[in-house]
């Protein structure tokens, strides 16, 4: 099946023209050979915020489908499952996956080509980390089944290589026990950046999930810096932690968002505005301090998933997610990134902050030991201008931006914020040397 | 690719040394996109070219008539062999002598050639290109002379009137296909072309209508005035009659 159609990335901006194909995995390499000038990429679900899986006058092969199997301690799922769903398979069997990003909907095969990564980094590693093997088909058409000991050149090119290695049919991939789907959460707030982060520096090798909400439009009150902020640290409960009501249901599913953002909103919702109004709700209604609270692991890990296509809000214009990740040392970067923001008024209405264990053997993959900000921003005038000058810092630091985020780096910049991207290119010259693997982030960045 | 936020990574400048070209191009420096200087040889693009390099920009140089429009197919497809178009601008055209354009055949010939068949030629070249891409921007530049003719300058107002129509429909035309057209209609824009003559109420530089085309680019606009003021002055104008029109000191 092929069909023109529009496609965007889950920011809404740059809507492109392209050809959608489908096919099982044992099509893919006749899809491959046979495409046009324009070349192929492989789409998940189209969660990446900008040009990653769109490939504009080009063919966009759409997820590959299929059951999940448990084999002992090991999933094997087809590229197009869900983390969703393989999760709800995953649960009644008292097993979880190692690595889930913020949305549970996301693709298996989406999960590999951005090494995506959790709130569990420091402790885990990366969602490729736990991998044990991946189904590949090149441009050649073969399909070659890839581990990190066998190949570990085209292994660490493919994981976090942005789909321009080639298809991901299915991967195996090691999952974990536990005791139960609920997480025992603690909460902490703070007035300042500072305190959050020396609360973080401290604390975080202590828990296997950690992650702060921090209020970029927050001036700072009575002495504090910007940025007050809500720490959020969970462990998976026990079994026996569990109460009366909730050892009923040990393992409770996560299910489809009850709400939806209406389709056709204005622009301007997600203004200043409103989002300071939110950010005070957001902070009052959290705890000066909590522990013990259980959390489902949809809550605890995916609160946005309750509200579908959310990214609506953000109306026509759109918008872009910035995030960055600097070494340890340059924790001023991101004080002054949200400092800036502040004094701006480019309002995030999320903005995240995390600490990364040490970098993978990935040669695109983005995280690196250090400081990670996730800020939301409408598009809007004057953003570009704002987000150049932290480029310029973040390289400045060693640092860099995340591709599957990002919708506007310029290429010099990607240029030196990823050193290893001539060995990518390098491997890309092997596996696929007439460049049939083609994505609008490859054209924007010269991939 | 034009990314999130309407910056495109090239330009394509049909009519390369138009001021209002390069102030474009200028006005989208912190984006670094490629230029592609589309003009007659001659000094006026040499030093066009020169400036724009000398500036930061990468740039390469086509030749480029107007009215030859046998060429122009092979010549866009060229530049868009190299790389994707994002942006295009076309910005070339003719003011002439008023009086001499109606009572001077080939003044006036040449005029509705280079304005009016000239702008359409690259119209569908560029089209073709936009529909092979699945996105890309074409950036018409128009005039308020073309809203509503007027005596004072009506062989140019009619060219301009044209190309208009022709553009806003292929822009309705390329929408499904990813591309957009942005048609932009400035009041009196103080540039070589218009040097010498009086400047008309609403008058603006060439780089406020950089700035406008910039930030129509961005919003997905198919049709941006400059000053935007000159929207409500025009469609107010469009409406009297022609016998009172006729008096009016247009
Ligand atoms: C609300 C929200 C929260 C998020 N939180 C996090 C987070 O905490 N951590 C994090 O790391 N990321 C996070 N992300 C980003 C998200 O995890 C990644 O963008 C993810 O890759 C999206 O998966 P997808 O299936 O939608 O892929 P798509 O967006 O469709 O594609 C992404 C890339 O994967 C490639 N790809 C897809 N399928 C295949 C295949 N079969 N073979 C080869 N390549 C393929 C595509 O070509 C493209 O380059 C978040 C995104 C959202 C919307």
């Amino acid at each position: 099946m092929s069909e023109r159609r529009q496609f965007q990335g889950w920011g809404r901006t740059a809507p492109v023209m392209a050809t959608a194909v489908t096919g099982t995995a044992g099509e893919v390499g006749d899809l491959l050979r046979s495409a046009g000038p324009r070349g192929l990429i492989a789409r998940g679900l189209g969660r990446s915020y900008g040009d990653a899986a769109q490939n504009s006058g080009g063919e966009v092969l759409l997820p590959i489908e299929g059951q999940p199997r448990l084999v002992g301690d090991r999933v094997v799922a087809a590229a197009g499952t869900s983390l969703h769903d393989l999760i709800r398979f995953l649960l009644p069997h008292g097993r979880f996956l190692p690595v889930t990003p913020g949305t549970r909907y996301v693709s298996v095969g989406g999960a590999i080509a951005c090494d995506v990564h959790g709130k569990s980094h420091h402790v885990t590693g990366t969602f490729g980390a736990h991998v044990d093997s991946f189904d590949l088909v090149t441009p050649d058409g073969t399909t070659r089944t890839v581990t990190a000991e066998g190949e570990p050149e085209l292994f660490w090119a493919t994981v976090g290589g942005m789909g321009l290695t080639g298809v991901v049919t299915s991967a195996t991939l090691r999952t974990i026990a536990v005791e139960s789907g609920w997480v025992d959460v603690t909460t902490d707030r703070f007035e300042d950046l500072h305190s959050l982060m020396a609360a973080m520096r401290e604390g975080d090798d202590a828990w296997t999930y950690s992650v702060a909400w921090v209020d970029t439009l927050s001036r700072g009150r009575s002495g504090a810096g910007p940025g007050r902020s809500v720490l959020t640290r969970g462990e998976h409960a026990a079994r026996a932690a569990l109460d009366a009501r909730r050892s009923g249901t040990p393992y409770p599913l996560p299910g489809d968002p009850r709400l939806g953002a209406p389709r056709g909103l204005p622009s301007g919702l997600v203004s200043p505005l409103s989002v300071r109004a939110f950010n005070e709700l957001w902070f009052r209604k959290a705890p000066r301090h909590r522990s013990g609270e259980l959390q489902t692991l949809a809550t605890f890990f995916h609160p946005l998933d309750g509200v579908a296509d959310w990214n609506r809000l953000y109306g026509p214009a759109g918008f872009v997610q910035y995030q960055l990740v600097v070494p340890d040392e340059a924790g001023d970067v991101v004080r002054d990134a949200v400092a800036t923001l502040a004094a701006s008024g480019h309002a995030s209405f999320l903005a995240v902050l995390k600490r990364f264990g040490p970098a993978n053997a990935g040669l695109l993959s983005f995280p690196m030991a250090g400081w990670t900000l996730a800020l939301d921003l409408p598009a809007r005038p004057g953003l570009g201008r704002l987000l150049d000058r932290l480029d310029d810092a973040v390289v400045e630091a060693g640092g860099r931006i995340y591709l599957a985020k990002d919708s506007r780096l310029r290429a010099d910049r990607f240029a030196a914020m990823y050193p290893r991207r001539e060995e990518f290119a390098r491997v890309r010259d092997r596996v696929d040397p007439g460049r049939v693997l083609s994505s609008d982030l490859a054209r924007r960045l010269d991939l | 690719m034009i990314d999130a936020l309407g910056r495109p990574q090239s330009l394509l400048l049909l009519g390369g040394t138009s001021e209002i070209a390069l102030a474009t191009a200028r006005a989208w420096a912190d984006a670094k996109p490629h230029v592609t200087l589309a003009a007659r040889p001659g000094p006026a693009r040499d030093d066009a070219a020169a400036a724009l390099t000398s500036e930061g920009f990468e740039v390469d140089v086509v030749d480029f008539e107007a009215e030859d429009t046998e060429s122009h197919p092979a010549l866009i497809d060229r530049v868009a062999s190299r790389r994707d178009i994002d942006v295009a601008l076309v910005c070339f055209g003719v003011l002439g002598d008023e009086e001499e354009a109606w009572t001077d055949h080939a003044a006036a010939v040449r005029l509705a050639r280079v304005n009016y068949t000239g702008a359409v030629s690259v119209g569908v070249c560029l089209a073709s290109v936009v529909r092979r891409q699945g996105h890309g921007t074409i950036v018409a530049l128009s005039s308020v002379a073309g809203e509503r003719v007027r005596r004072s300058n009506f062989v140019y107002g009619s060219t301009k009137a044209g190309m208009d129509g022709f553009f806003l429909g292929l822009g309705e035309a390329l929408r499904e296909h990813g591309g957009r057209v942005l048609v932009v209609r400035p009041g009196f824009v103080h540039t070589k072309m218009t040097a010498g003559r009086p400047a008309a109420p609403l008058s603006v530089t060439a780089d406020q209508v950089a700035e406008a085309i910039v930030k129509g680019v961005a919003d997905g606009s198919d049709l941006v005035w400059v000053p935007g003021l000159m929207r409500g002055v025009m469609s107010g104008l469009r409406h009297v009659p022609r016998p009172l029109f006729r008096r009016l000191p247009l």
